[in-house]
């Protein structure tokens, strides 16, 4: 059986994480960048990717990562999900490094790994693993033809890499044509992508292309469950500290069972979560055969676990929850986008129902 | 024995060496549960002398499979859930030597089961207000009242019991814990029948009955304190079972579903498949909870672990009957038998539904469980307390 609990180096990396995001990750300040124009905060991603080392986790040494694992890439999830940290790490630490890992590509890698460049998976966020993708994107003669739309972290990326039908390709960000959209989530932000005869290096071709994409999506959507995981005990952990000072009827709020037992229950499917997605973490760690029905449980589990949370945050503040100087919106906003990213909780249960021989009536 | 911890290593080298002396098929099961007992083979968390070797608590699954493997005599822990799972750890707790010396082996290797006399009519999820009385009668103690929702009680040789010693200070300060004979003049034990038809309880009077002060486990008005220990691990011992994938409910339910086509409709398939999700996440957070304990005492996840097996149960059990259609409405048998175990799988999903029905009942309502976790979990402001500063005599009944 795996090993469900965090290790002593991992507990260590949420140390070191947790103190530079409470110092440089303050929801003020989160919530401020989200009101300019830069797509993310470069100066913490450089901090967190380059200096604390952590887009190189799942990297080996030899490639200049950090020869750990996917185990401790999902500690770092936990973490940037609970300061909803505008970051591209999701697209580039996890994706892109995913995808390049596959593929066996090491020049990008190592370049992605120090830190040093972002690249982000072209396909639009809500693609769940195992889809057969359409063809967004058409190769010729060492140039992409295509579009893409709603990609997470793509505004912020230096190379895309871009699935075409004959394989995969990276291209400069620069030759492509790419749109901010106006995202439900402000601190992830997506674009669309155009790309018209742009030159493009295959990277992958054939199963291997598409193997790779698949190992990407699979491996994105477990570790989102650990984002997610994060993100929701940082909803609790604020309700549960606000119903503690806040009086009505001249009683702290939290002393009233209609608040305390969904809190109860809460906690109870966090605990839950953190089971699941410290499951599925290391089934893409070890490459375990139970790694599709691992991300599937996961992604159906805490999907809805996160919203619940940001739910309830929002709810449980009352009036001030509802106001836009409150960061119970950034998760609320985060989480919901999170719960469509790489398939909806339905998705995943359709999946598990493929895989487990429960066919639909 | 050094000192360290054996590993597992060390553990499954002393299971052969045990085996190779005595053959599981011809030593006596008894002689050889006894040999396994004092060879520190039984609970291996245990300390040496009482049955482990002091070894992680991790290890115990790989001991149990490999004296399976071997078709050793089993202690057939099922019959005695309340003895294995709360009586034992208690008495390791709170028991003198001697206390451990004379309880504990009988109690591993099945020659002894126990009950726990707790509730009381008028103390249930109040625990702390019971009213079964202790009166000390200088080295004895003369025990009166009425216990309730004791499973097991009528083949018990032993019971973990909570009494009120001192009705004059709050409830939770004049309580004190005992260990009771079953076979003591003035037990009796009568079946409580339940919704499923069954009696898997007993109501249990207590009528002048005679305790040693030997057998009382903790300080006198410490019974709180050590009941506490007995609760959290009944709440372990009811959530925390180790389980293969789709085993128990929803595995009767998926087996179902596939074998029976025509029974299959949208709904129920997304019924189905959230109640999958929902079961594997229970069972690996039973599992994670499992390697937590392996560091020590259980903590608040087992009351997690609790209500959410409880929901889960009801959840299945009642999708189950709405999957089996006119199936779903016959019962097996509504005779009152005595059952020694409950076994959710042998009966009919009809007795599945409402034997359910009780696991958010048993052990801590789903309820209780809530206000534990909210205020000792999550720190939240407990409950406004009207009895706190209140003799227990003085408290409305």
């Amino acid at each position: 059986m795996s090993d469900l609990l965090y290790s002593e180096i991992e507990n260590d990396l949420r140390a070191g994480l947790r103190g530079l995001l409470d110092d440089r990750c303050a929801w003020a300040g989160v919530l401020a960048g989200t009101e300019r124009d830069e797509p993310y905060d470069a100066k913490l991603w450089r901090a967190v990717a380059a200096e604390l080392g952590c887009a190189g986790l799942p990297v080996p040494e030899e490639l200049g990562g950090a020869g750990a694992t996917w185990r401790e890439t999902a500690v770092t999830m936990e973490e940037l999900g609970r300061a909803v940290a505008p970051v591209p790490f999701l697209g580039s630490a996890v994706l892109a490094t995913a995808a390049l890992l596959a593929a066996g590509e090491r020049d990008l890698l190592t370049e992605l790994a120090a830190g040093d460049r972002i690249a982000v998976l072209a396909v639009p966020f809500t693609t769940a693993p195992g889809v057969v993708l359409r063809d967004g994107a058409q190769a010729a003669d060492g140039a992409l033809t295509g579009a893409v739309t709603s990609v997470a972290d793509g505004l912020a990326a230096d190379v895309l890499l871009v699935p075409a039908q004959d394989g995969l390709y990276a291209v400069d960000a620069a030759d492509a044509r790419r749109t901010a959209v106006t995202s439900l989530d402000m601190t992830r932000r997506l674009c669309d992508i155009a790309f018209a005869d742009v030159p493009a290096r295959r990277i992958a071709t054939g199963e291997v292309a598409a193997g790779a994409v698949r190992t990407a999506l699979l491996t994105g959507a477990a570790l989102l469950a650990s984002e997610q995981l994060g993100l929701a005990e940082r909803c609790l952990d604020t309700t549960v500290e606000y119903l503690k000072t806040r009086y009505q009827f001249g009683r702290p709020v939290g002393s009233y069972q209609g608040l305390k037992h969904r809190l109860a229950d809460l906690w109870t499917s966090i605990t839950q979560a953190r089971a699941v997605a410290r499951y599925a973490a290391d089934c893409v760690a070890a490459g375990d055969p139970d790694t599709e029905i691992a991300v599937a449980v996961a992604q159906a589990h805490c999907s809805a676990v996160a919203v619940k949370a940001a739910e309830e945050c929002v709810q449980m503040h009352g009036g001030i929850g509802f106001t836009w100087e409150h960061p119970a919106h950034l998760y609320l906003k985060r989480a919901k986008s999170i719960s469509l990213a790489f398939g909806t909780p339905d998705r995943h249960r359709a999946a598990l129902a493929a895989l487990l021989d429960l066919p639909p009536a | 024995m050094s000192t360290a911890p054996p590993d597992a290593d060390d553990l499954l080298a002393r299971v052969e060496e045990f085996l190779a002396a005595h053959d599981p098929a011809t030593t006596e099961p008894l002689e050889f549960l006894r040999a396994r007992y004092d060879a520190g083979l039984a609970w291996v968390h245990y300390p040496e002398e009482h049955g482990g070797l002091g070894a992680p608590r991790a290890l115990q699954a790989a001991v149990d499979a490999r004296f399976a493997a071997a078709g050793a005599p089993r202690n057939q822990p099922e019959r005695n859930g309340i003895g294995l799972g709360m009586a034992a750890p208690t008495i390791l707790a709170f028991g003198t030597e001697e206390q451990k010396r004379t309880f504990l082996r009988p109690l591993w290797t099945g020659e002894e089961v126990w009950c726990q006399l707790f509730s009381e009519p008028g103390a249930g999820s109040d625990l702390a207000a019971l009213g079964t009385r202790a009166v000390r009668d200088g080295d004895r103690w003369i025990v009166n009242g009425q216990k309730v929702w004791t499973s097991m009680a009528h083949e018990a040789r032993w019971a973990i019991l909570v009494t009120r010693t001192d009705p004059d200070v709050p409830k939770h300060r004049g309580m004190t814990y005992f260990v009771c004979d079953m076979t003591a003049p003035g037990v009796e034990v009568r079946p409580l029948r339940q919704i499923t038809g069954e009696a898997e309880f007993n109501e249990v009077f207590l009528t002048d009955v005679v305790i040693p002060d030997g057998h009382r486990l903790g300080e006198v008005g410490q019974g709180w304190q050590v009941s506490t220990t007995t609760l959290m691990n009944e709440r372990v011992a009811i959530g925390g079972a180790a389980t293969p994938r789709e085993s128990g409910m929803i595995g009767v339910v998926a087996r179902t579903w596939r074998e029976r086509p025509e029974l299959r409709t949208a709904g129920l398939h997304d019924a189905l498949l959230r109640a999958w999700v929902e079961t594997e996440a229970a069972r690996l957070t039973g599992e994670r909870l499992r390697q937590q304990l392996t560091a020590g005492q259980p903590g608040p996840e087992g009351s997690a672990a609790k209500l959410a097996f409880a929901k889960l149960n009801q959840e299945v059990s009642g999708l189950e009957l709405e999957l089996l259609g006119e199936d779903g409405l016959r019962y097996d048998d509504w005779t009152m038998r005595r059952p020694s175990a409950v076994d959710f799988t042998r009966r009919s999903p009809g007795y599945r539904y409402l034997r359910a029905k009780g696991n958010s009942i048993e052990g801590g309502t789903s309820e209780i469980l809530r206000n534990i976790i909210a205020e000792r979990v999550l720190g939240l402001p407990g409950e406004i307390r009207v009895d706190k500063d209140v003799a227990w005599k003085d408290l409305p009944k």
